[in-house]
């Protein structure tokens, strides 16, 4: 349908309704409290991506002949903190879900709306300590922070560090407390489970295990404070302490946390792909339980990061089993994303780009995942680049890019103003040729043997480190230009219709930007998801889906 | 009384969607703490299961009669709490703050009752650090670990109890000032079931570090 005239904004939405600084840090209201996480996580983005291009300079040679040794420990352990704790675990979630979980089930703000707003204070909070440990030298522990030389030997900023970690865990875990009260008790009439967008089932499974893991991680990170505090001996072998404790307790958490960072993306992508394919997607139930049991499997397979420390065989044999039964549900999926595009209507906007590009590059991550999940494959590939380059593949080419998709997806719905397609296009394009070029030799390095965190490496290596570190100057660029036009937008794009694109979900049944309420009026569901109307139809007609026809 | 409108918050559709929504918030929340002190009792598993000998020879270190009597102070407390949720549940404003008074007299003689433990291990050199001795040097690594873990699981449960303590203040304040009734009593019930929560995590700690050594036969070093 195309309009005369530019839409015209409302004239009150969540944007307007209250200016100024107190307004914003007092708020309770979901979707400022998304724009408040936006901002803190793409600080976090950016901070923890410094940290890289400190080290891909020095990677350019073989010599270790930038920084110190100790120093690069330092670079590499701070770029896995920041990314992992603060921004790849709250992006998606606390950015999109914060913004739509409620919006997409038809209700006017989350459960705890205060407790939302808490979260972001405790996350940053966190982040505050975790600066602080930035600015004193930062920890040398890698993310992974393995005793006893994290809990004794370290001279670097641990407890300062996990601190922050501490207390940031505390906003996942209020997060995830608030989604599943609000999925369960606040869904509009006639939205019943089965109707659900899949996000809201990604976002459901993420919930659980944000729920269950934390604490945790919260645990164990008190127990390296306490021994590096009192000298407890708990993870300490001359006093009668296993190290192996903490591998366990710890990877229990940081499994399954890897599942936090990549199901939210699984439900962005869901969402992309049904809506420039203009069709429902495929399997619907099948895409929905798969999320669920991807985060119950997820709690299975702790022990395919210790495969090689001594620990039994057979304990080694049944997590390799069940390393290969998680990927099946993650595979149901790719799949099923691939049916939903046969015979669709396609669109390639910019959304659509990142979300084909997910599942090309999950799917590599996804399968050399498999690749370390075998036992006598892993000895050979395990603390190699090789599987540097696996989590990367699904961290940045999956994750990253699905949020990226979210957000040009979503940014009329949150701002009310289109962004300009064609840079956003050559973004994509940008980020697609720098992550390929940044992390495909890393495949290769792994495998020819070039262990992780090393600073100096053989010359024949050489080439492919300089391949990486170009595409990740590339990969830069890519992530700088959205910044810059998504900004510009705010400004100077065009202003949108409720519905742009336009799509299914109740998200967009409502003005852009939405009220502060939401809706005017609490919707009734009487339709399936993704029910799309014909083409024509909503072009002459103006329709979109069957309880928008006349009665 | 509480007017029925002003207790509903904005985002719910009615009363009965808001308790929904807070009693399953309490309850998620309580399995999260289930999980977190989850870690612990893990390590202690591990860790006894590695040193059974150890472990039950610590334990004979602990006041047995303190801690029973401690178990019970906190059954009890747990007993006026119920009845402090009846309270607010019926209207009954005497026997809701009566109640909450008494769970937190009983919390405060629990709490109390556990710092002299604590001064107790503190004398005797039991408490982890260099000043740790202990009488059989053979087992000496291993009972500092029993006690490191002592330590930080009734530690970690005494921090619960001190968060309870002030959160039943507040409620306290709050049913003084007429706050809850038979239409909103939440706060209250909320409270109760973390209450019992404190409480069944006690239930395990006691057996688990105070009863191990008695099959032994051996009496209590205390």
């Amino acid at each position: 349908m195309k309009d005369a005239v530019a839409p015209v904004l409302p004239r009150e939405h969540y944007l307007n309704v209250n200016y100024g600084i107190r307004s914003w840090l007092l708020t309770i209201d979901h979707k400022r409290i998304a724009l408040l996480y936006l901002v803190s996580v793409t600080f976090f983005f950016f901070l923890g991506g410094a940290f890289a291009v400190s080290f891909r300079l020095e990677l350019l040679t073989p010599q270790g002949d930038l920084v110190q040794a100790e120093t690069y420990n330092k670079l590499f352990s701070m770029h896995g903190i920041i990314m992992v704790w603060f921004f790849l675990v709250p992006v998606i979630p606390n950015v999109l879900g914060n913004f739509l979980v409620p919006m997409m089930i038809g209700a006017r703000d989350l459960a705890f709306p205060r407790l939302n707003l808490a979260s972001w204070y405790l996350f940053n909070l966190g982040g505050l300590f975790m600066l602080y440990a930035v600015l004193s030298g930062g920890v040398d522990t890698g993310w992974t922070f393995y005793t006893p030389y994290s809990s004794l030997f370290s001279n670097t900023s641990v407890v300062i560090t996990v601190l922050g970690i501490f207390i940031s865990g505390f906003a996942s875990i209020l997060t995830g407390l608030n989604f599943i009260v609000t999925i369960h008790t606040m869904r509009a009439p006639g939205m019943t489970w089965f109707r659900l967008p899949l996000f809201i089932w990604s976002h459901y499974a993420t919930s659980l295990i944000l729920v269950l893991a934390t604490p945790v991680l919260a645990i164990v990170l008190l127990l390296v404070m306490a021994e590096r505090l009192f000298h407890i001996g708990i993870f300490d072998p001359a006093l009668g302490g296993d190290p192996l404790l903490f591998q366990h307790l710890f990877w229990f958490y940081s499994h399954p946390a890897v599942y936090i960072m990549v199901l939210p993306a699984m439900g962005v992508v869901s969402e992309l792909i049904a809506t420039f394919s203009r069709k429902r997607i495929f399997g619907y139930s099948a895409v929905a339980f798969a999320s669920v049991a991807i985060a119950v499997f997820g709690f299975l397979v702790w022990g395919h990061h210790m495969f090689i420390t001594g620990q039994s065989v057979y304990g080694s044999m049944v997590f390799s089993f069940l390393s290969y039964a998680v990927a099946v549900p993650s595979a149901i999926k790719v799949f099923n994303w691939t049916a939903t595009l046969y015979k669709g209507s396609i669109a390639y906007d910019t959304p659509m780009l990142y979300a084909l590009g997910f599942i090309g590059l999950f799917t590599i991550g996804g399968l050399t995942g498999l690749f370390l999940a075998a036992l006598g494959l892993d000895v050979h590939v395990t603390d190699t680049y090789f599987v540097i380059a696996h989590f990367h593949y699904i961290m940045v080419g999956g994750t990253v890019m699905a949020y990226l998709g979210g957000i040009h997806y979503w940014w009329p719905k949150i701002s009310g103003r289109m962004y300009p397609e064609g840079w956003a296009k050559l973004g994509a394009l940008i980020v697609f040729v720098g992550f390929n070029l940044t992390f495909f030799p890393q495949f290769i390095l792994g495998y020819l043997g070039m262990p992780r965190r090393y600073y100096a490496y053989p010359e024949e290596f050489q080439i492919l480190n300089v391949m990486s570190s170009a595409g990740a100057s590339i990969l830069g660029v890519g992530y700088i230009l959205p910044m810059v036009y998504l900004v510009w937008s705010m400004r100077y794009g065009p202003s949108v219709v409720a519905n742009p694109w336009p799509a299914t979900g109740l998200e967009w049944r409502t003005t852009s930007p939405p009220p502060t309420e939401n809706f005017a009026q609490t919707p009734v569901v009487t339709w399936e998801a993704y029910e799309f109307m014909p083409r024509e139809e909503t072009e002459v007609v103006g329709k979109l889906t069957p309880a928008d026809q006349p009665t | 009384m509480s007017d029925a409108h002003s207790v509903l918050a904005h985002h719910f559709d009615n009363l009965e969607q808001q308790r929904e929504a807070g009693t399953l918030g309490m309850w998620i929340f309580l399995v999260t703490e289930v999980l977190f002190f989850g870690g612990l009792f893990t390590a202690y598993t591990i860790y006894r299961m590695l040193y059974p000998v150890a472990f039950a020879d610590a334990s004979l270190h602990l006041d047995t009669t303190l801690g029973a009597i401690n178990t019970a102070v906190l059954i009890c407390s747990s007993l006026t709490m119920a009845l402090a949720v009846y309270g607010s549940q019926v209207g009954n404003r005497m026997l809701l703050i009566l109640c909450l008074l008494l769970t937190i007299v009983l919390g405060a003689a629990f709490l109390g009752i556990k710092f002299t433990e604590y001064a107790h291990k503190f004398a005797e050199h039991l408490v982890p650090g260099s000043a740790f001795s202990y009488g059989k040097p053979e087992l000496r690594q291993q009972a500092e670990l029993f006690f490191s873990l002592y330590f930080a699981m009734t530690g970690l449960h005494a921090l619960h109890m001190v968060i309870g303590v002030g959160i039943l203040a507040v409620l306290v304040f709050q049913a003084w000032r007429g706050h809850f009734s038979p239409v909103y009593y939440a706060p209250v019930e909320l409270t109760g079931l973390y209450w019992h929560f404190v409480d069944i995590v006690w239930i395990f700690l006691f057996p688990l570090l105070y009863l191990i050594g008695l099959h032994l036969g051996g009496a209590s070093h205390v």
